[in-house]
């Protein structure tokens, strides 16, 4: 059987989760060894419009860029959205919370803004223009999880993710609740997988994987009572990553 | 076979972070279309910082860049310390410096060894030279493999840092970690001459260029420094330094058609930053065996050669080196302990910039009295640099539109590579006017 053949390709994003992918260092070899990498814009020169596996990076958020995606789309039997901005728009959400869009293009760019090409539209994350068949979760994502997904799609296995909060891992690792060092953590309903990384050094869960698929909102809730919070306090800190997203517990 | 006739169209110049591409056409040497152009999707994140809270800042503009997180990370952190009136320790400093370094060399080794080398060995990609040279490629893997493994420990993680917050650090290594830390490094050292001599033996390749240029870079005189961190704003064609609140009048920044980037000039059409500035105005106070790295390689201070910029990158993975050595033994010197941290913000307005691998790096954001953000601008190195390429296109295309088409086309490449440049670092953090 032939190897299957890989492209990574690279959209609105900081370009942070294919540097996790460099990170891997010789390990891509033997992971790759499985397959044959035909299109890598940042680590090599080749191109090619044959691939079996799309790996998209980044969110969408022109209409050139909609239109590259599907052609994508068409030409691949797989596709994976690598990194929060694939998976759910990531940071650059954050503008959509913004009603007046043509207001944020002014503040960026000032009497400029309105040349053809600092056109912007709102943020998408991949599944709102194609179809997604698997996710990797993250900003950045965990280069772990990254081969472990990888190798179970060579191996024709499917991937299991974690559906549980990071609450559960941050819990098994005996880190104290960062709760009662005065941190707004988002532990309680954002999906585990990271091994609690952020709270295991001391940083509050900002939820780059997301929400689990039934976030824990009365647990939310209770955790923002017990400390004398309110629901704004939570949301500030949701908004980040967690921009137009569902579920949320904004109601 | 150009014979002066030539039509070049790199779409999407490979081997760079972000997205630039190349445009060439000319007939019969006559030069009809010359361009370096910046397409990348703008992101905005002037615009999204507004009512977000002081202690979020550094989580959102981390997402700026992956390269350079750290970099981004540690600007901003500093810029809001300087906003609401936060000072910090000296271990804090201390620890933050020493983070910055572990930046540096990552992504001076990826540049150098994965992005660079190919051109030089005629690759086009690091993959073929693992079997043309595989022990020095493994040289690299390993250096790169440390680099993100002192990132870990000191940031929390290789991209995107969990352990800076406004005022201090939520957690600092311990003196066993920064032991074994040291002694790694200490380590690495005879690693750092292989690739030396792997990169000399093919430095030949490096195009003969050269225009003169203006450089700017941080200066820090007290103590005399080569600094990432501290430090005013000086220039090679300026005695004096300029604070760092005053950035504004360095950068000069203006929109161009061709860019979704902005583009900066001060003293001349166009400046540079990187390695090369930092070499340019600091090379006497480079550490003694990046001083011979420079030497090695006959760069001297005053060149302006674009393509020198990896040789300058070079000697400063050999100079962060030794000066984390050094500033772990500081540190241990004085004993490390986990600091608590209280902050009240204040409403306030602030700059504060750092050298980002890439060159200069601005932050300036302006506070509410609750410590919400209401104004935010910021300036990219790799923003200051685009100029300044296409000043040296322009410069250097008519000196070799004789040559075959392929060759001009690497040239040209290979000098946007030299750059290190990080495209969606600039294009996603452009100038701000602050909106009330």
């Amino acid at each position: 059987m032939a190897k299957p053949k890989i492209a990574i390709f690279d959209f609105a994003c900081c370009e942070g989760c294919q540097l996790q992918i460099v990170n891997l260092e010789e390990e891509i070899l033997s992971l790759l060894g499985g397959a044959d990498v035909v299109e890598w814009r940042e680590a090599m020169s080749e191109k090619s419009d044959e691939y079996d596996i799309a790996v998209i990076e980044g969110s969408i958020t022109r209409l050139e860029d909609e239109e590259r995606l599907k052609l994508i789309r068409s030409r691949a039997k797989v596709l994976i959205a690598l990194g929060a901005c694939a998976t759910m728009g990531g940071v650059n959400k954050l503008k959509n919370n913004f009603d007046d869009l043509d207001e944020v293009k002014k503040c960026v760019y000032g009497k400029a803004a309105s040349k053809p090409h600092l056109h912007t539209g709102l943020t998408k994350a991949v599944d709102e223009v194609v179809q997604v068949d698997f996710y990797v979760h993250g900003c950045p994502i965990d280069r772990k999880e990254f081969t472990y997904i990888v190798r179970s799609l060579l191996l024709g296995k499917k991937p299991e993710i974690p559906d549980y909060p990071v609450c559960v891992e941050c819990k098994a690792k005996g880190n104290p609740c960062l709760w009662q060092y005065d941190q707004v953590c988002l532990g309680p309903i954002i999906r585990a997988g990271c091994g609690a990384r952020c709270p295991s050094n001391g940083f509050r869960c900002f939820g780059c994987r997301g929400y689990t698929s039934n976030p824990n909102v009365d647990a939310a809730k209770d955790v923002i009572n017990r400390f004398g919070l309110n629901v704004d306090d939570l949301k500030t800190k949701m908004v980040l990553f967690g921009s137009k997203q569902e579920p949320t517990i904004y109601e | 076979m150009s014979k002066g006739t030539v039509n070049i169209n790199v779409h999407h110049v490979t081997r760079i972070e972000g997205h630039g591409n190349i445009v060439l056409n000319a007939t019969n040497g006559k030069i009809e279309k010359l361009e370096w152009q910046v397409p990348e999707a703008p992101r905005f994140f002037e615009a999204m910082m507004r009512g977000r809270s002081y202690e979020d800042i550094q989580t959102i503009v981390s997402r700026i860049c992956g390269i350079c997180s750290i970099s981004h990370s540690l600007v901003a952190t500093k810029a809001v310390e300087n906003a609401i009136g936060v000072k910090v320790s000296e271990q804090t400093d201390k620890v933050r410096l020493l983070m910055h370094y572990s930046e540096q060399f990552q992504s001076h080794v990826l540049h150098i060894g994965y992005l660079v080398a190919p051109d030089l060995f005629n690759a086009p990609s690091v993959v073929p030279l693992v079997a043309k040279a595989p022990d020095a490629v493994k040289t690299i893997i390993g250096l790169h493999r440390l680099a993100n493994e002192w990132s870990d420990l000191i940031a929390g993680r290789t991209t995107h840092p969990v352990t800076l917050r406004p005022g201090g650090m939520t957690k600092v290594p311990t003196e066993a970690e920064l032991r074994a830390l040291q002694d790694r490094i200490k380590r690495c050292v005879p690693d750092l001459k292989v690739v030396a001599d792997v990169v000399y033996s093919a430095a030949g390749n490096l195009p003969n260029f050269e225009r003169p240029t203006e450089y700017v870079s941080l200066k820090q005189d007290n103590p005399p420094t080569y600094t990432f961190y501290h430090g005013e704003i000086g220039s090679t064609d300026a005695n004096d330094t300029v604070a760092v609140n005053d950035w504004k009048t360095v950068a000069n920044e203006y929109v161009v058609d061709q860019s979704t980037a902005k583009w900066t000039k001060w003293h001349r059409d166009s400046y540079a930053v990187g390695a090369l500035a930092r070499f340019n105005n600091n090379a006497e106070l480079l550490s003694p065996m990046a001083k011979a790295i420079a030497q090695k390689f006959g760069l001297k201070k005053g060149c302006c050669n674009p393509y020198m910029n990896s040789i300058a990158q070079l000697a400063e993975v050999v100079h962060v080196i030794e000066a984390a050595i050094q500033l772990i033994d500081q540190l241990l010197t004085k004993g490390v302990r986990q600091e608590t941290v209280r902050v009240n913000p204040k409403a306030g307005k602030a700059s504060a910039a750092v050298e980002a691998p890439r060159g200069i790096l601005f932050h300036e954001y302006e506070f509410d009295r609750k410590g919400t953000c209401v104004g935010a601008d910021v300036c990219i190195p790799t923003n200051q640099n685009h100029a300044n390429i296409q000043k040296d296109f322009e410069k250097l295309v008519p000196e070799i539109l004789d040559e075959p088409e392929d060759q001009i086309r690497l040239k040209l490449e290979m000098l946007v590579r030299a750059y290190d440049p990080c495209v969606s670092c600039s294009t996603h953090m452009l100038d701000v006017q602050f909106v009330r």
